[in-house]
């Protein structure tokens, strides 16, 4: 009896102590180096997506400095194209491309004892068609998304359900959201192109039908006398876009956000 | 037999009664099989026979709002030699140009209401705010 008794003390004794260290000796079996494997992966993957194309906007604004009407004339062409109303009210306007002070489109950036042209012209902006967009991670339907082939934040109003949290996520106030029927405030309607309606968002598509038919956006060709918008892909070492990025200093929105926007100044 | 003058009027009554349905249908025009009209351009050809556009026209407009918003294919379509560029109010409104007489009779006549127009514009619409430039 009293010797069963020590066995099975001894018998427990292992038992617990195999149970206790379980978990240390299955870290170190191959199937979790393998999982560990697939997080070093991680890094090249990002490479690879550097192969694909991502399209984006250079915003040369030594060319518009002065010029508001220029960049007047960009903002119609988008907004005719695209059927965006023209409404006045700040808090119900939509917006694809407009214009804003410098420190609210580069608030990280110090605007003390700023130059002329800093102080007193107004900055082109637009969705900045990042490539960790906010945006993307916040939408519950998945209306708005990456579109794999070039990098376009893209929307399709069919899904939105006008949440909002797409507006919410986006740092750089791309959005508008239609509070009423947009129709009554289009000016002209452009039969190729829909509108939308009461209660979806909007922004910005890059122009993507336009790209479709080997036309450049409307904005890039709005100014095309000056030059000021460069359109192009990134990630081709070749494209006139990465010419200019090589070549000169470019900023671009908020950077320390990490949502490493694809639409670039030179201030 | 008994009661003939009441049982014979009263037959004829029931059977008019019973059969109202088919007679005022005869009569009517509000169940008449709508027909939509042909592009007034006098086009013969579409995407697909006119059989599998009446009832499958639905699920192609949706492949195709699929195919160029979702996977950014927006290659145009050819059919027969024809080009046509995917969407509603590029490939169907070009030669369907009168959406009152072509889309809505047969809507209207099975009850649908497709949300197509609360954004995409009809050529009617798209007419009173032309382009001017």
């Amino acid at each position: 009896m009293d010797t069963q008794r020590r066995k099975f003390l001894k018998m427990a004794g292992v038992a617990a102590l195999a149970g206790i260290s379980a978990p240390a000796v299955v870290s170190l079996t191959p199937g979790v180096t393998r999982a560990a494997a697939g997080h070093g992966a991680a890094a090249p993957a990002a490479e690879q997506a550097a192969q694909g194309i991502r399209l984006g906007l250079l915003v040369d604004m030594r060319k518009l400095y002065g010029q508001p009407e220029l960049m007047n004339k960009a903002i119609n062409a988008c907004h005719r194209v695209h059927n965006v109303p023209q409404i006045d009210n700040p808090k119900e306007e939509i917006k694809w491309l407009w214009k804003m002070p410098y420190e609210n489109v580069f608030p990280e950036n110090s605007s003390y004892h700023a130059a002329k042209n800093t102080r007193e012209s107004d900055y082109l902006v637009l969705c900045n068609h990042c490539d960790e967009p906010p945006c993307v991670r916040v939408c519950p339907t998945k209306a708005t998304f990456v579109l794999e082939k070039n990098g376009i934040v893209a929307m399709d109003y069919h899904r939105c359900i006008g949440c909002r949290f797409c507006m919410m996520g986006c740092p750089y106030g791309a959005r508008s959201f239609n509070w009423m029927d947009p129709r009554p405030y289009i000016k002209e309607f452009n039969p190729e192109f829909a509108s939308r309606m009461r209660g979806v968002v909007e922004k910005c598509n890059f122009c993507s039908e336009r790209l479709a038919l080997g036309l450049e956006p409307a904005c890039v060709e709005a100014v095309k006398e000056v030059g000021a918008i460069v359109f192009g892909d990134l990630n081709d070492p070749h494209s006139e876009i990465r010419q200019i990025l090589d070549r000169e200093h470019t900023i671009q929105r908020k950077p320390s956000l990490g949502t490493k926007p694809s639409v670039f100044y030179i201030v | 037999m008994y009661n003939k003058a009441t049982i014979v009027p009263g037959l004829i009554i029931f059977v008019l009664l019973v059969t109202f349905p088919l007679w005022f249908n005869a009569f009517s025009t509000a169940s008449t099989v709508p027909k939509p009209e042909l592009p007034p351009g006098g086009e013969k050809e579409c995407v697909a026979s006119a059989e599998e556009m009446r009832s499958s026209h639905m699920v192609l407009l949706n492949e195709w709002r699929d195919d160029v918003l979702r996977n950014g294919d927006r290659v145009a379509v050819t059919v027969a030699g024809k080009e046509y560029r995917k969407g509603l109010q590029m490939a169907c409104m070009a030669c369907h140009s009168n959406k009152e007489k072509f889309c809505d009779p047969c809507h209207e006549y099975t009850a649908v209401d497709p949300y197509c127009w609360d954004c995409h514009l009809t050529p009617t619409l798209a007419a009173t705010k032309k382009e001017t430039h």
